[in-house]
């Protein structure tokens, strides 16, 4: 124990500072804060900045890709619901009309049928008319003929007067 | 520790490893610039600016995994100590924080890598030329913030307190800004290290030295050799403690400083 004493004394003190060490830690400790702070720390920053900017550049494209596709989506909802109401009205439309078309034809062949009906009737009408009046003249020719027939000839006789009538029917089968 | 302090009185030969241990020789010729701490200095200046240069040079959005181990320190020490500590002003401070942390980090994690294994803030000098551009830092910050009159009058009296508690706080004070400060920051890391290094020798040596005495001492020299490699995980927390203390310590007396009132 005493020698370590001893040896202790014989040693400088180690809380007395080296003169040479002095110098050298001042300017080793300065050339490194020259160094890092020249070309490390700015490197870093730069680094850092360009990350940050980075991040938040790629999180602003993503917000404004994603409002557009919601934009995009809304136009889409939008234009679809617009053209199943389109297709609605047209079906409905198509509905209406397709009953009035058929409320139409409807009424048309009842028209066109009535049309028919009363032309039938007028024609039949006319025919019958035709007929009454030539049926008419007939007869009449017919007891004209049949009257100065009679006129003429005697009527006294039963034959006779039978002859005449057979005669008058001859004569109408025949002139028919 | 008992059968070593044994040896060494019984005169076995065993010389206990001292503050001796810490004051080596120059590694070319008789220059006391190029003994081993200072060149581990200068290492340690070299593969910290080569590391993150490489690791911030393409500064790409997708990282590598270079880029990424880089990115995640630097992102410790400008978000979870200084922009956390400071403020929005913190972006002012970074680079010499970021310089701190990775200069002592470095340098500290140099005592466990083999062969370079040696702390060189066990060598005091280091620590108090980052204590005194600390001291200097904020209380320029400070000066620049405030104007000299009020950063002083802060310090001296602090407000909202009594009149005649003034006459406690107002040497506590000073004595705290301007002496208690770098020295606690310089010798709390000077002195972590110091013990860190000096249990591992006397762990590993001692394991040696066991090794080459009688058979009962040589059974017992594998239990001091992994006492060893177990403290040395210590140490690696240890390193990494310090490194953060520091820099945290730093950023915080800035804060105060930019502070309005202390």
């Amino acid at each position: 124990m005493i020698r370590t004493v001893n040896l202790t004394a014989e040693n400088a003190n180690p809380l007395i500072p080296h003169t040479a060490e002095l110098i050298v830690g001042a300017i080793a400790f300065t050339l490194l804060f020259l160094v890092l702070r020249r070309a490390v720390v700015p490197m870093f920053e730069k680094g850092f900045t360009a990350r940050t900017e980075a991040i938040q550049g790629g999180i602003e494209r993503a917000e404004k890709a994603q409002a557009e596709a919601q934009r995009a989506l809304a136009q889409y909802t939008e234009q679809l619901s617009k053209a199943r109401e389109e297709s609605q009205n047209m079906r409905e439309e198509a509905r209406s009309q397709g009953v009035a078309i058929i409320e139409e034809l409807r009424a048309k062949a009842q028209e066109e049928a009535a049309r028919i009906t009363a032309s039938a009737h007028a024609s039949i009408e006319a025919e019958r008319q035709q007929a009454i009046t030539s049926l008419r003249n007939e007869v009449g020719a017919m007891a004209v003929e049949l009257a100065s027939k009679i006129v003429g000839e005697a009527l006294d006789d039963q034959a006779r007067q039978s002859r005449v009538v057979d005669r008058f029917l001859d004569d109408l089968e025949a002139s028919k | 520790m008992r059968s070593l302090h044994l040896l060494s009185r019984e005169g076995a030969g065993f010389v206990p490893p001292s503050t001796n241990d810490f004051n080596l020789p120059p590694v070319f010729g008789n220059n006391e610039y190029t003994t081993k701490p200072i060149l581990l200095v200068f290492l340690s200046v070299i593969v910290v600016s080569v590391f993150f240069i490489m690791a911030s040079r393409k500064a790409a959005i997708v990282p590598s995994r270079l880029q990424f181990a880089g990115e995640k320190i630097y992102e410790f020490v400008r978000n979870d100590v200084a922009r956390e500590n400071i403020g929005h002003e913190f972006m002012r401070f970074v680079p010499y924080l970021f310089t701190l942390f990775t200069f002592v980090l470095t340098n500290n994690i140099f005592g466990i890598i083999p062969l370079l294994q040696f702390p060189a803030m066990s060598h005091v000098s280091f620590p108090y030329v980052l204590a005194i551009f600390t001291f200097v830092v904020f209380h320029y910050v400070g000066i620049r913030k405030q104007g000299i009159r009020k950063y002083l009058k802060d310090i001296m009296f602090m407000p909202g307190v009594p009149k005649a508690a003034y006459i406690l706080l107002t040497p506590l004070e000073l004595a705290t800004f301007f002496i208690v400060r770098p020295l606690t920051l310089s010798l709390r890391l000077f002195a972590n290290m110091f013990a860190g290094h000096l249990l591992l020798l006397v762990f590993i040596l001692g394991g040696d030295h066991l090794l080459k005495g009688v058979i009962g001492l040589k059974l017992i020299s594998p239990f001091a050799f992994a006492f060893g490699i177990g403290l040395t995980f210590f140490e690696f927390m240890v390193q990494c403690l310090q490194a953060y203390i520091f820099t945290l310590l730093t950023a915080l007396y800035i804060a105060g400083a930019l502070a309005d009132e202390h």
